[in-house]
């Protein structure tokens, strides 16, 4: 099943196969440089003052300490800061949800812990960093809210919807007369920690005055376009004036999608200096900002004893801030995953007295699909079906809520491919009956499923005389692999080595393209760059088609291919001429187009599109400890057409990694007296560790998909989507305690 | 060896400074430092050898490792006066050591990770493979369960935990070879 990446191109040579990544030599060698490492000359540093109370304002600033020490050279506060936009709109970011931002240093009001209160600018690192210490802020300190559990009965459907995120359907049946007539039933409460992204380069921005008066930003984001915008509203600054960059981004998980506070103050810090400054926020103010929200979620299931289901209902309330309403899709997956005629999803929002939360990997989806799919495995208790032979009772070909088939859903060959890899026959469903010696044994499985989504993105290609060719954009690569699959896309597009490609990205004056987000990247730049890259291919044959002499005059662009650098007439490579004859006959220094992509509308009137996944698990748990060790996860992923098996499969285990920690490790706890995250550091915030992580198989099934001209789905996120719930299954498989509240701490195994 | 007190007069202010020896990748370097700068930030702020990176300033993450006389620690815990008279490498010194030893361009394990895709993101990759170094310098480590305990000061947030492994016992057993 060869799709080929462009009807002139001869074969897919590097699509589809497995490349090392092209940003490779950069990162291993120390050259690849992120936003907190560039500088200039005459580079000022500052260091962020965190507010010590969760809520209530300011009464009084004595930075007189600080302003003493030598090399500091001033302390901004609300107090003195310059004049920024007023109205709150104008901080307002690409992805924000409904509401009003946060703006730092804006006045006295104390919003959430750790809020920014203060900027000490210095010569150098260690003396902003001293000088911050000796700030004194004093406080009227209010009684802050914090306990999601605690607010239930305050929650609310919030009135306005965020963009791109699909609201609950409305219900459809009677779920609850259905639920109550049901032989079978299960009804549970789950829920989830607050997890904190913490990528490892913890934030930075790096804003150099130029010496004609504009500004060079490097910014750690996940798409440069988004910190333009920001920087341009807030500060009332023109595009040309503010160049945004970003090269290289040292994990985002969602955390980079939107401008964070330190971006502002060095933007304010520079305008109101005059001197190019640099602000890296600490893995302690990590803790300030963005962040999964814990969710509280209610599943209740009713089924035929022959594991039909017959009432489906699934309601989910998370935490918000008190300025902006954050939502994501946390229910909508459970009407759409399974063929249900009663079904009732519902979802609300608490405010809370934090930062706003946000994207975090599969946001909605890791909430959603734990509680849904650990629901399910307690059904397929209930029922004594087997698991995989339960979500195939209940298998839908349809979306029941567009009414429209998928595209593709290859998620049954999941199943079957998975459960063979894994050895699923031989598992026992009784709990506790498989061993290994001392340790409990247990196998769990659950379903993943993302959007595969698509964004307008545009990409600029440049064919120049020496048959090189660049191509790129302004979205980032944010350890996804994006150098590496539009190297890949472009060079067999003009059928050239990879090597003779170079891509770019991260860089405003580059093609404009959204943030590196929700899976979407490789089907949006991916299709830009095949566009624009068919459109210099079009230019090249026609120049060489009209060369004297041509061997190509009477050959049509639907008959030749592109081959080692060379265009030919298909299936006679004599007949040909190289593309640096080409451009050299014709007297060109350069061959370029810039193309837009967009989704295809006719696709979408008569499909929907998703990943899907099967993930098993095998945990290992003494019993005596409470202690869990997953030992083997196989991921069975239907996403597609995968363009670099090697870096799609370091996808899909990464996210595995990830959904480890969120089902064992992941919980930032917070203190509700005082509003505060108390395990704000690597040390107490359990992400895990190379010895946490045994073996991790990957499966990419065959998937044919026409969303796109790629038939790419997006691998970024399906891989952490039901992980936690194949694992809280496997543990209860293991044990028979059934636990429903992750993380899956040695405390809970040892109390349940 | 004898610290002279040096009295910095830069912009900074009246700092009192210490003169310390490092050999840097090979490259000897004196340099006057204030007693509470750690090594990770010399290295980062003053000597642009920003290979090395700050994931958590406390010793929790491995970002900053670098070799010491070739032995692994966290660059962020070490204050950069106690390391006066050291050998210190970092990532930009790997595919020198490994040029110096008469192999390739890049460092084995360097080749090793990009090969096995031991990194997404690539921002604790400098740690990671300093670390390696140093694991394999100590020679503990044998089997892939000993070598997982062993590299797990190093986080990898993007997960490439077990790629990672296969890297380093593809050149420990290159080595063994």
């Amino acid at each position: 099943m060869a799709t080929q990446i462009s009807p002139a191109s001869g074969r897919d040579k590097f699509v589809g196969s497995a490349q090392n990544r092209v940003d490779g030599p950069a990162k291993v060698t120390g050259l690849a440089k992120y936003a907190g490492e560039f500088t200039s000359e005459n580079l000022a540093h500052g260091y962020v003052v965190s507010s010590a109370i969760t809520k209530g304002r300011i009464t009084a600033i004595d930075s007189a300490a600080a302003e003493a020490v030598p090399g500091v050279l001033k302390v901004i506060t609300h107090e003195n800061r310059p004049s920024v936009a007023g109205e709150a709109e104008a901080y307002q970011d690409m992805v924000a949800p409904p509401g009003a931002p946060f703006r730092a240093l804006y006045d006295e009001t104390i919003a959430f812990s750790g809020q920014p209160v203060a900027l000490v600018v210095a010569e150098d690192f260690d003396t902003a960093r001293h000088a911050a210490s000796l700030v004194k802020v004093s406080y009227e300190a209010q009684t802050p809210h914090t306990d999601i559990a605690a607010l239930q009965d305050q929650s609310y459907d919030p009135p306005e919807k965020r963009g791109g995120i699909k609201t609950p359907p409305k219900p459809w049946g009677d779920a609850s007369a259905a639920f109550d007539g049901a032989p079978i039933k299960v009804s549970e409460q789950y829920r989830i920690a607050h997890e904190h992204h913490n990528p490892m380069e913890p934030h930075a921005s790096t804003v150099v005055v130029e010496d004609d008066g504009t500004y060079t930003v490097y910014d750690k984001i996940q798409g440069v376009a988004n910190t333009q915008m920001y920087l341009t509203n807030a500060f009332g600054l023109k595009p040309e004036q503010v160049r945004c960059l970003n090269p290289y981004l040292g994990g985002g998980f969602g955390c980079g999608l939107r401008p964070q506070y330190q971006l502002f103050l060095a933007m304010l810090a520079a305008q109101d200096l005059g001197r190019s400054v640099r602000v890296v926020l600490t893995r302690d103010q990590m803790w300030s900002f963005t962040y999964r929200p814990g969710a509280i979620q209610t599943v209740s299931l009713g089924a035929e004893k022959n594991g039909v289901l017959q009432s489906l209902k699934h309601d989910a309330l998370h935490g918000t801030s008190q300025f902006e309403d954050y939502q994501e899709n946390v229910v909508n997956w459970s009407g759409i995953l399974y063929r249900c005629d009663n079904v009732e999803l519902t979802y609300r929002l608490s405010k809370l007295d934090t930062a706003t939360p946000g994207d975090m990997r599969a946001p909605g989806a890791v909430t959603g699909m734990f509680a849904l799919e650990t629901a399910m495995d307690e059904l397929a208790y209930a029922t004594r079906i087997d698991p995989i032979q339960l979500r195939i009772t209940n298998y839908t070909d349809t979306d029941p809520v567009e009414e429209k088939p998928y595209g593709s859903k290859a998620l049954k060959d999941c199943f079957v491919q998975g459960a063979e890899r894994f050895g699923w026959a031989k598992r026992t469903p009784e709990p506790r009956s498989m061993r290994d010696g001392k340790e409990l044994v247990g196998w769990g499985m659950a379903c993943g499923i993302w959007e595969a989504l698509m964004m307008e993105s545009s990409a600029k290609v440049t064919l120049t005389a020496d048959g090189r060719l660049e191509v790129g954009n302004s979205t980032g690569d944010i350890g996804t692999g994006t150098y590496t699959i539009l190297t890949q896309i472009a060079a067999d597009a003009l059928g050239l080595p990879m090597d003779h490609v170079t891509t770019k990205l991260g860089d405003t004056d580059l093609a404009k393209a959204p943030v590196a987000g929700g899976s979407w990247t490789a089907a949006s730049s991916g299709t830009a760059v095949m566009k624009a890259c068919r459109n210099v291919a079009e230019q090249a044959f026609k120049l060489a088609r009209g060369l004297e002499g041509s061997p190509l005059a009477n050959v049509d662009f639907d008959r030749i291919v592109f081959s080692k650098g060379r265009i030919e007439a298909a299936g006679d490579p004599s007949r040909g001429v190289a593309l640096t004859d080409v451009l050299k006959a014709s007297g060109q220094d350069r061959i370029e187009a810039t193309e837009t992509a967009n989704p295809d509308k006719d696709f979408a009137k008569k499909y929907e599109a998703y990943t899907h996944s099967a993930v098993f698990a095998e945990v290992k748990i003494d019993e005596d400890l409470g202690i869990v060790r997953v030992t083997r996860i196989v991921s069975a992923i239907a996403a597609g057409k995968i363009l670099n098996t090697k870096t799609a499969r370091s996808q899909i285990m990464g996210a595995v990694v990830m959904g480890i920690g969120s089902a064992l490790h992941e919980e930032s706890m917070l203190d509700h007296r005082l509003g505060r995250f108390m395990n704000r550091n690597l040390g107490e915030y359990h992400v895990p560790s190379n010895a946490d992580i045994h073996d991790i198989d990957v499966i990419f099934v065959e998937e044919e998909d026409k969303a796109n001209p790629l038939g790419v789905k997006g691998v970024g996120e399906i891989g952490i989507v039901g992980t936690a719930a194949a694992i809280s299954n496997a543990v209860f498989h293991a044990t028979g305690k059934r636990i429903r509240d992750l993380p899956i701490t040695v405390d809970k195994i040892l109390a349940a | 060896m004898e610290n002279a007190m040096l009295i910095d007069s830069g912009s900074s202010g009246a700092h009192a400074k210490i003169g310390i020896t490092l050999t840097i990748n090979g490259e000897k370097r004196e340099i006057e430092v204030a007693p509470w700068t750690t090594l990770l930030d010399l290295l980062r702020e003053r000597l642009d050898l920003t290979g090395t990176k700050k994931g958590c300033d406390h010793g929790q993450c491995g970002a900053c490792t670098v070799l010491v006389n070739g032995t692994r620690i966290n660059s962020c815990l070490a204050l950069a006066v106690m390391k006066d008279g050291a050998e210190i490498t970092t990532v930009e010194g790997l595919a020198g050591m490994a040029q110096r030893q008469g192999t390739n361009t890049l460092h084995p394990i360097q080749e090793a990770f990009v090969e096995h895709d031991a990194f997404q993101c690539g921002y604790c990759t400098p740690g990671q493979l300093c670390s390696s170094v140093g694991l394999m310098n100590e020679g503990h480590a044998k089997t892939r369960e000993e070598i997982r305990e062993a590299m797990s000061g190093n986080i990898c947030r993007c997960g490439a935990y077990t790629n990672i492994i296969d890297a380093i016992e593809d050149v420990m057993q290159g080595a063994a070879r």
